[in-house]
């Protein structure tokens, strides 16, 4: 996403009052985005925490003001900068993450990113974008350049299966369709989950949606989800993310507040920072339990399936 | 902002009156520390600061001190003075949010101010603006190393529309700033840098004009070599005064003193 990301804000650096700071990152991507802002192109230096204040003034003077890192740097490190400095003054500052969940792979827990979104929206008016593909990163840099609210653009890659026509650009879209349990799934894994998802019978397939802004209340669910989740034979939810303060719980307490049921519910979730040995992406995946097997495996307990 | 008047002695003493009776009337401390900065927030905001400049007070918790001078210059009424610390207020123990307009942002936490200065200085350099910057610190703040990367950045993005003060009263929450970090005096520290440091009383007016005026070549960082508690002798140096709120008999005798003090200048 990050060539896109790049585009998309290179096209809107003809915006006078846009300012870019990154945290020394971007060798090898960002340089168009460099040359085509100046002086408004600020490489903060290895300095989070300074660089998120900063931040916050140049908004606070009403420059649009897009901030990066790898994820964890930019929203762990500088937290309470964003939450006194950003959130406090509800200034529009982008605070964008690259490689969120396990994107880092094998560079460790240091680098991975597996409880940001819970952790920033517990401040006031945060808005977290996780597009899910290439293909929705025009779509969230206008949306998140346009909102008065603080952001986190959680930035991973696409991952579509192979000739995969990619659905236009929504808070929330159904990616498959049948008469089986309902799957969400917040960000790109969903794209892993398609092509076996499809291959299952019409009668048990999943109706798979998947969400790319948080939280829920400021992008109200679907009439068509709700319905389907209160007719559905279960409701299982998948999210690169930890348990705790996931996408999991505002959906289980949305649901609660609209006095809905379920018959059964899963939960497919980040299950730890490190484990006995690292990989990549799709190794961590495995070992929480959120790759493709997994899920099929954890779809067996819903009736029909 | 900013009333372009001189200021003479009794202004001073009628600032530091004044904020006694507002700590005093509502029962609260963090007194030492408002007498040390008050001087320099009253010259700053009565001579220096105009048009669209702005004032980010990093030590946030000399708040008495900024609502004080924003008193002072008519940004405040009395009636908001009273309303200090209590329930339903926008004078908070700490520069609030939102409510008053001379605030640019909510400080407390220390370590964040010098930031969002530099930020601000940046955002005015970046649109062509003239307007500038000052941004008050503590001494016992750049024990957070969050203000040493803002130093760095001022620096090195040359904000010379921005000028760094620092409250230099030695003395901080649990003891000295000598006894805790072994940091002072700090202008030692900041030698290193790329800043032109100024060293002076803190408590005297022209020494914090002449400091102020003038725009380098380099980041200004003026030490303001001042007295934690100044001009009320039992406040002087202690560091209790980082907490006490005043007794009535103390507040009392902190009135006369500075009203002896006014009288023998006259």
């Amino acid at each position: 996403m990050r060539k896109q990301f790049c585009d998309a804000l290179t096209a809107r650096s003809k915006k006078p009052d846009m300012v870019f700071l990154t945290g020394d990152l971007g060798f090898m991507a960002l340089e168009p985005l460099q040359k085509a802002l100046g002086a408004r192109f600020i490489n903060a230096g290895v300095a989070e925490q300074n660089m998120v204040s900063v931040a916050a003034g140049l908004a606070r003077q009403d420059l649009e003001v897009w901030v990066y890192s790898i994820a964890p740097f930019c929203y762990a490190r500088p937290f309470e900068q964003i939450r006194n400095d950003i959130t406090f003054h509800n200034l529009p500052v982008k605070l964008v993450g690259n490689g969120g969940g396990y994107g880092y792979g094998v560079m460790g827990p240091t680098h991975h990113a597996i409880e940001d979104y819970g952790v920033l929206l517990t401040l006031p008016n945060m808005t977290v974008y996780v597009p899910v593909f290439d293909e929705d990163i025009d779509a969230v840099i206008t949306r998140a350049g346009a909102s008065s609210r603080p952001a986190y653009i959680r930035m991973g890659r696409g991952e579509p299966p192979k000739d995969y026509l990619v659905p236009a650009y929504a808070p929330w879209r159904q990616l498959t369709f049948g008469s089986g349990p309902v799957v969400i799934v917040v960000g790109p894994l969903a794209g892993t989950y398609i092509a076996a998802i499809e291959q299952m019978p019409e009668r048990s397939r999943p109706n798979l949606w998947v969400i790319a802004e948080l939280p829920i209340a400021f992008n109200p669910m679907p009439a068509e989800l709700l319905s389907q989740i209160k007719n559905s034979s279960g409701l299982l939810v998948a999210e690169e993310h930890v348990r705790h303060g996931g996408f999991g719980s505002d959906l289980l307490l949305y649901l609660a507040d609209k006095n809905i049921a379920l018959r059964g519910f899963r939960h497919l979730y980040a299950r730890a920072h490190h484990f006995e040995r690292y990989g990549s992406q799709n190794f961590l995946r495995r070992q929480s339990a959120l790759d493709v097997d997994s899920l099929l495996a954890a779809l067996k307990v819903f009736k029909y399936v | 902002m900013g009333t372009n008047i001189k200021l003479i002695a009794e202004d001073f003493s009628a600032a530091r009156k004044r904020l006694l009776q507002m700590h005093f009337e509502s029962g609260v401390g963090h007194i030492g520390g408002n007498l040390s900065s008050l001087d320099a927030m009253m010259v700053v905001f009565h001579e220096y600061l105009s048009g669209e400049d702005k004032f980010i007070l990093s030590k946030g918790h000399s708040a008495g001190a900024l609502y004080t001078t924003l008193w002072s210059v008519g940004r405040l009424q009395d009636h908001d003075l009273k309303q200090f610390h209590k329930d339903d207020t926008l004078l908070a123990g700490h520069p609030p949010a939102k409510g008053i307009e001379d605030i640019q942002f909510a400080t407390g936490s220390l370590g964040h101010g010098l930031s969002l200065a530099a930020g601000t200085a940046l955002a005015f350099k970046l649109k062509g603006n003239a307007s500038r910057v000052v941004c008050l610190t503590s001494d016992g703040e750049w024990q957070e190393g969050s203000t040493w990367e803002a130093l760095i950045f001022a620096s090195h993005h040359k904000l010379l529309n921005l000028t760094v003060m620092v409250d230099h009263n030695n003395l901080q929450g649990f003891g000295s700033t000598a006894e805790i970090a072994s940091m002072s005096p700090l202008w030692e520290r900041l030698q290193g840098f790329d800043v032109d440091l100024h060293i002076i009383d803190g408590h005297d007016a022209d020494a914090l004009r002449i400091a102020l005026e003038g725009e380098g070549q380099r980041l200004k960082v003026i030490i303001l070599r001042t007295i934690k508690g100044h001009g009320v002798s039992f406040m002087e140096n202690k560091m209790e005064w980082h907490y006490l709120p005043l007794s009535a008999g103390q507040y009392k005798i902190a009135l006369e003193e500075i009203q002896i003090k006014e009288i023998r200048l006259k």
